[in-house]
């Protein structure tokens, strides 16, 4: 079954060894699909904050913030997919022959990339900002010849002074 | 000091009574701690009879039950006893040790990833790092056991932690930031909750094994008064209410009576308590109690909404919540649905065949001879004879692997309720099938003098399993014949020490019973040879709702 919802939930959690492993545990025995996870500390050295991408209707998203919410380990579940900031890092390595070094510049440039590694046939580009910009870029690059992508997967914060 | 002793201290602070458990190498340096304790231990013969004993021993105390193990193949011989106190929500602390610290993943001699295994069937676990954080561990596993929904908790304790030098500094409080259960409802929902229940017609009560583990049975039987409101139970929620009062009709679901599922089918208003509508007792849920608003109580939030839809949810701890409601809703009589459900009973009442040596007359006479007995019960047509046939009259007083279905569940779990209630004549009513899965235990049962009783209803067969063979796989026995009529339990029972005695007719029923009463101190082993083709009805089938319920022969 296909389902095209898509959720983002921030996950603070205890930062103690075998979270993440209880975490991914529970996804996979609850049937949750995981589009993306990230992990990382945050203001507070005892907790980190994942966020997660999942597949799945209202229903999957309640079950999913219930289930976790079980978890001893975890503080706090929130639903950041509404009205929120969301941000992800990737790197792509394209090939870059002399004569379209300048129009990969110019697209980075457009996309307010970075050009971080060049090689005689290649460049590693960084780039930042939401998933339909960084789809969007690397469709443009595919002209050229992806040879990698490395993406980090989303993080999210809602905006405004709520938290 | 040895951070062993400390931990057996902690135990004792804990106000563990009694351990059920196997030694091995890693849990040693404990073992040798406990020596020196007055804490009762009993070495079962396999660890799965150590946590079933623990978990019915926590079922019929209330207490939290706990098991020890060693590294490895004793850690992982507690798996199948950690899942089923999972599915039921019973609170055991199953104690392992692990290799030493500096060979965990190694693939050390009996090195196992017990937390790794358990992870999805525990409510938490732990594998102890530091030998500081041994004792507040402790503190920890047992609060997180007993408390909110209980469940089982599995603490690895590695050999080298058990061995280190330790303070004894028991926490007296615990502080964990992601746990705290939220036992009060909401009052904006039971007052919603007592509208729905003043406007409704047929109103029904579904009580579920979070009565017991609430200890509400007194607050849902004047809740039911109060309303009026028939009572039916799930198999977990047996003993919520007395079996024989007069609005309690019995267990509902696959098994349960006719009368009981089309009274839930045919509500207007389902209060459902401490119970998480699982497939054997809704039936397919496209069909499910179609014209019932739904009332639901449960102290677990994820359980509301899981399976059937809700509309008003209450979490919180259901024996403050009964209580609250009670006092907000007055009495209002209900004829019309009090003569059709009395009437659905005198018409539809449970029953069977008498021809022959049936296993329901045997359990119906059990329940008349031991009215007061704790039951124990194993899995399949045996357990389900039980829940239809032997009423029951208190809390506590009905014990059934009911989430995980555990063969072999029974008579560990009598061994472990009868050390908690040594006053209680303990009844494990047993399959061939199952009590050979945990047979070994008699020999636990007769070196510790726990004079638990096994009552067989031998019929050959994995009979569950050969009567859906019957109905749904045109009557192609793979594989469940065990030829357990020809075994001799008898003689099996005597060679453990225990009494053994064979019962061939109905009427060499009520003979055994007194023997076995007359044996206050000794275990018994009664093999009752019933009619192989004795079947479980009536029946829902699989897939259908609960109103399609079929009799058989």
């Amino acid at each position: 079954m296909v389902i095209d919802m898509r959720f983002t939930i921030a996950v603070l959690v205890e930062n103690k060894p075998g979270v993440l492993a209880r975490v991914a545990s529970l996804f996979r025995r609850r049937g949750f699909n995981i589009e993306s996870l990230t992990v990382g500390t945050t203001e507070r050295e005892d907790l980190s904050r994942m966020t997660i991408v999942v597949n799945g209707d209202e229903k999957v998203l309640e079950q999913v913030t219930k289930q976790l919410n079980k978890l001893i380990e975890v503080i706090k579940v929130s639903d950041v997919s509404k009205d929120s900031v969301e941000r992800e890092l990737c790197l792509i390595r394209v090939n870059s022959p002399p004569e379209k070094r300048g129009e990969i510049i110019e697209l980075t440039n457009i996309f307010r990339g970075r050009i971080v590694d060049v090689a005689r046939d290649s460049f590693i580009v960084e780039i930042t900002g939401d998933e339909d910009k960084i789809n969007a870029f690397i469709d443009l690059m595919r002209a050229y010849g992806i040879k990698e992508v490395a993406r980090t997967g989303k993080v999210a914060m809602v905006r405004g002074g709520k938290q | 000091m040895r951070a062993a002793d400390a931990f057996v201290k902690a135990l004792e602070k804990e106000g563990v009574e009694v351990i059920f458990g196997i030694p091995g190498g890693a849990i040693l340096e404990i073992y040798d701690a406990l020596y020196d304790s007055n804490i009762r231990h009993i070495t079962t013969r396999h660890e799965q009879g150590a946590t079933h004993a623990a978990d019915g021993y926590a079922r019929a105390s209330g207490k939290v039950g706990v098991a020890f193990a060693t590294s490895g193949p004793g850690a992982t011989n507690t798996v199948t006893g950690i899942a089923n106190a999972y599915m039921d929500s019973s609170p055991i602390v199953v104690f392992t040790g692990q290799v030493a610290r500096s060979l965990i993943g190694n693939d050390a001699f009996q090195e196992a990833d017990i937390t790794g295994i358990t992870m999805p069937i525990t409510k938490h676990n732990y594998l102890v790092t530091d030998p500081k954080s041994l004792l507040r561990i402790v503190k920890e596993a047992f609060h997180i056991a007993s408390t909110g929904r209980p469940g089982p908790v599995l603490v690895d304790i590695p050999k080298d932690v058990s061995q280190a030098d330790i303070e004894f500094e028991y926490p007296s409080k615990v502080e964990l930031m992601g746990y705290k259960p939220k036992y009060d409802g909401h009052p904006m929902q039971i007052k919603r909750a007592a509208e729905l229940i003043m406007k409704a017609e047929r109103p029904i009560i579904l009580a579920g094994g979070g009565v017991r583990i609430s200890n509400a049975e007194k607050e849902l039987t004047e809740l039911a008064e109060a309303i009026p409101a028939f009572v039916v139970t799930t198999l977990m929620g047996k003993g919520s209410i007395s079996e024989y009062h007069p609005l309690c009709l019995g267990f509902v679901g696959m098994h349960g009576s006719k009368y009981a599922n089309y009274a839930l089918s045919e509500s207007d208003l389902i209060i459902a308590v401490g119970c998480r509508f699982s497939d054997r007792t809704t039936g397919n849920t496209a069909f499910f109690a179609p014209e019932a608003k739904i009332i639901h109580i449960d102290i677990d939030p994820a359980e509301i909404g899981k399976n059937v839809r809700v509309d008003v949810p209450i979490v919180g701890d259901a024996k403050k919540i009964l209580a609250q409601l009670k006092k907000v809703i007055h009495y209002k009589q209900r004829k019309e649905w009090e003569d059709k459900v009395k009437d659905w009973r005198e018409k539809f009442p449970l029953k069977y065949s008498k021809r022959g040596f049936k296993p329901q007359f045997v359990i119906e006479k059990a329940c008349e001879f031991f009215p007061d007995a704790i039951i124990t019960t194993e899995v399949g047509q045996n357990q389900m004879w039980s829940a239809q046939f032997f009423k029951v009259k208190y809390p506590r007083q009905f014990i059934s692997s009911g989430g995980l279905g555990t063969m072999g569940f029974g008579f560990p779990a009598a061994m472990g309720a009868k050390v908690a209630c040594p006053d209680k004549e303990v009844i494990d009513l047993a399959g061939d099938g199952s009590f050979l899965m945990n047979i070994q235990e008699l020999a636990t049962c007769v070196h510790y003098e726990i004079p638990v009783k096994i009552f067989i209803m031998n019929n050959g067969y994995l009979g569950m399993v050969r009567q859906w063979q019957q109905l749904f796989y045109k009557e192609r026995y793979s594989a469940t014949c065990i030829g357990c009529e020809k075994v001799s339990f008898e003689n099996i029972a005597k060679g453990f020490g225990a009494i053994g005695i064979t019962v061939e007719k109905p009427s060499e029923v009520m003979d055994a019973f007194k023997v076995v009463k007359e044996n206050k101190d000794v275990p018994v082993v009664v093999d009752f040879k019933v009619d192989f083709q004795a079947n479980v009805f009536p029946m829902v089938p699989p897939g259908k709702g609960l109103k399609d319920i079929i009799d058989g022969d």
